[in-house]
């Protein structure tokens, strides 16, 4: 069968990927660059017997989310940076409640309205540490339209599937640019439903910190009923204070995610095998890379790429392991230096080199180049 | 004619049992009254969802049999307009402070009033921040006291109902948690409203309050409240001078039939898809 292509912008990938994936449910508050996916989901949500809410403010965004979403809905909310900050208390809460729902950061720089329509990637070190509190978080990082899309789809499958929020951290050039998409048949993709637990209300607790499993979040209404608390809980919901339980549920928000990062991990090598410079790059700095490192293999300069599409959890294991047999590592981001602590973090003896550029220009091949060409002298 | 005791316990959460609140606090009388009031009103118990802020009073979803959400400080409301919107069968309460409904999550309270949206927000409006010890709440009256305001208080005060109508909510009305039968009655009326409704019960924290303004035990306040409270009628013929430092209590405005949003919404897709 002939492929379903089409020609869309970033934004309007994960739109579509949101629809794709089953999404029931947006809220949001409109920021630049990201409003184009809370107006396109104005138009295709209530399309589909579906609710589209233009909220208060970002707080409210989030916070009608995670109502629909212990109704059982599939539920999105978009912003950008400052949104993001506002956010936080409630990533925070869904976190620790283990409700499930996705959040867009279509990243830019700057606080209160900063640099709004230019380029940045700004919140890497705020989607793992903004809030408040301990827990894994799962956030992903594009690096195309297409890509916007089928990551979108996995972003809700990983909400639903470990009961946490699941960020998107685009930029405003993946957000706005426009790139073929290849619109994927339903019987190609995994679409992992919200269902009922598995055994009847009497038996139900909302939390399970002990077997390993995670429990479904059953819909409220359903007959199952639960209390959903941000105060410290036991696996029935409801608040504690006992020692071993707070230290059982704070290990169990950091186990679910990180003992089982085989699933979620995600991420692209490209001319690795026989690099002699390692770039890790992610989002559209990664395009920019990958230009570069062609330019650098023509020069003679064995460059490779390592870009994590899933960057939170971090990818620990790979980067430590790039690194026994790549000495010099870059990592060009477009913020005064955040990945680059993650990588310095997990090399084993390599030399880690940043490239930051923040004037709200892409970071073009040219200047990667330039790096490269620079470290490979030293 | 023999009235039978209610039973409480059908609707209570025993394992989560003594509850937080101290010793004559107001907050547990409005709790059996909303008890009560959702019986009388004959929903059941899977179909009811009640949200909470932060706070004493918001800590009274969790001893409840129902679907209960103990959400963050002031933004229970969204939490309940985003489960109505998703499922406009479910009955919606939400049990809020006054510093969370009205301080922290001002914002939250009017869009909801304006949206008219099927929920009754129920706030408990014990003029102070109870649960961190007593400071300055957007209701405390002027000249008060608190932790925060030790050569009391300067500000004026929200008045709830009238910020509520306002706002665009089509019920609103006041009690105390002195008048329980009363309360019990508003709690009914509010609950079959169509739209958004706000009861406003003045209730009685001697310790985070009273104390600190010559009411030292809970008796001190519920005469401040039977004593200050005046019934909208009477309150019709009295001076701005008779009324200064009462409250007006009853339902204060009603207006049926108004669009409400989630009905409207979902006309709305109806009418989409006929296209
Ligand atoms: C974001 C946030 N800010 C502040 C607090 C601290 N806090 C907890 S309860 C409360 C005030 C509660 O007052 P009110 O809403 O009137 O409820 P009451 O305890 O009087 O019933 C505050 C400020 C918090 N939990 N979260
Ligand atoms: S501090 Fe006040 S409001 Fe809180 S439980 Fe005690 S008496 Fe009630
Ligand atoms: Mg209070």
């Amino acid at each position: 069968m002939a492929k379903n292509i089409k020609l869309m912008q970033g934004n309007e990938a994960i739109a579509e990927g949101a629809v794709i994936a089953g999404c029931d449910f947006f809220a949001g508050y409109p920021i630049t660059p990201s409003s184009e996916v809370a107006e396109i989901l104005s138009s295709k949500l209530p399309k589909i017997g579906k609710v589209f809410l233009q909220m208060e403010d970002e707080i409210a965004a989030l916070g009608a989310v995670l109502g629909a979403a212990l109704g059982g809905a599939k539920a999105l909310t978009a912003t950008s940076g400052p949104g993001m900050s506002l956010k936080q208390e409630h990533i925070g809460y869904a976190s620790m409640c283990e409700i499930p729902c996705v959040i867009i950061n279509v990243m830019r720089g700057g606080p209160s309205t900063g640099l709004p329509t230019l380029p940045a990637q700004g919140d890497v070190m705020q989607a793992k540490w903004g809030t408040h509190g301990d827990h894994a978080i799962i956030a992903i990082t594009p690096s195309s339209v297409n890509e916007s899309l089928y990551e979108t789809i996995r972003a809700f499958n990983l909400a639903v599937k470990y009961r946490t929020p699941v960020l998107i951290l685009t930029d405003e050039i993946i957000g706005h640019m426009r790139e073929k998409v290849v619109i994927p048949d339903k019987s190609d993709i995994e679409i992992i439903d919200v269902k009922l637990p598995g055994v009847p209300p009497e038996k139900y607790n909302p939390y399970n910190y002990t077997s390993g499993e995670v429990t479904p979040l059953a819909p409220m209404g359903e007959g199952y009923r639960y209390h959903v608390t941000g105060l410290i809980h036991g696996e029935t919901g409801f608040p504690s204070q006992k020692t071993d339980v707070i230290q059982n549920a704070q290990n169990w928000l950091m186990d679910k995610i990180y003992k089982n990062i085989k699933d979620i991990e995600k991420f692209e090598e490209f001319q690795t095998e026989d690099a002699d410079i390692l770039l890790v790059a992610y989002g559209s700095t990664s395009r920019s890379s990958r230009q570069a490192i062609m330019m650098a293999r023509s020069a003679g300069i064995k460059a490779g790429m390592f870009r994590p599409i899933t960057i939170w959890p971090f990818p620990d294991e790979q980067i430590s392991a790039l690194s026994k047999k790549i000495k010099k590592i870059l990592v060009p981001e477009m913020n005064m230096g955040q990945v680059i602590f993650e990588v310095q973090r997990n090399a084993c003896g390599s030399s880690v080199y940043g490239l930051n550029v923040v004037n709200g220009e892409p970071i073009t091949p040219d200047q990667i180049y330039e790096k490269i060409k620079e470290i490979s002298k030293i | 004619m023999i009235k039978t005791k209610f039973d409480y316990n059908k609707y209570l959460r025993k394992n989560t049992l003594p509850h937080i609140w101290c010793p004559g606090c107001g907050d547990g009388i409005i709790l059996k009254s909303l008890l009560r009031a959702i019986d009388k009103c004959g929903y059941s118990k899977d179909d009811v969802v009640i949200t909470s802020g932060i706070g004493c009073a918001s800590r009274l979803p969790g001893y409840v049999d129902f679907n209960t959400i103990h959400t963050t400080h002031g933004r229970a409301l969204t939490f309940a307009i985003g489960i109505k919107m998703f499922k406009p069968r479910l009955k919606v309460i939400t049990i809020s402070g006054d510093g969370d409904a009205l301080a922290i999550g001002g914002n939250h309270f009017i869009h909801a009033a304006r949206r008219n949206i099927d929920i009754t927000l129920i706030v408990f409006n014990n003029y102070t921040y109870g649960m961190t010890g007593g400071q300055c709440s957007p209701t405390q009256p002027v000249g008060s006291l608190s932790t925060t305001t030790p050569f009391g208080s300067i500000e004026p005060p929200f008045d709830v109902c009238n910020l509520a109508q306002a706002a665009g909510a089509t019920w609103v009305g006041r009690s105390t948690s002195y008048h329980a039968v009363q309360l019990e009655k508003f709690m009914v009326d509010a609950l079959n409203h169509t739209g958004f409704s706000v009861l406003d019960v003045i209730t009685n924290c001697h310790i985070s309050y009273g104390r600190r303004n010559k009411m030292k035990s809970p008796v001190e306040m519920i005469k401040y409240q039977k004593e200050k409270a005046v019934p909208a009628r009477s309150a019709e013929n009295m001076t701005p001078e008779d009324l200064a430092g009462r409250f007006k209590t009853g339902i204060l405005f009603e207006k049926a039939g108004s669009p409400e949003f989630c009905t409207e919404y979902y006309k709305k897709l109806e009418s989409i898809k006929t296209k």
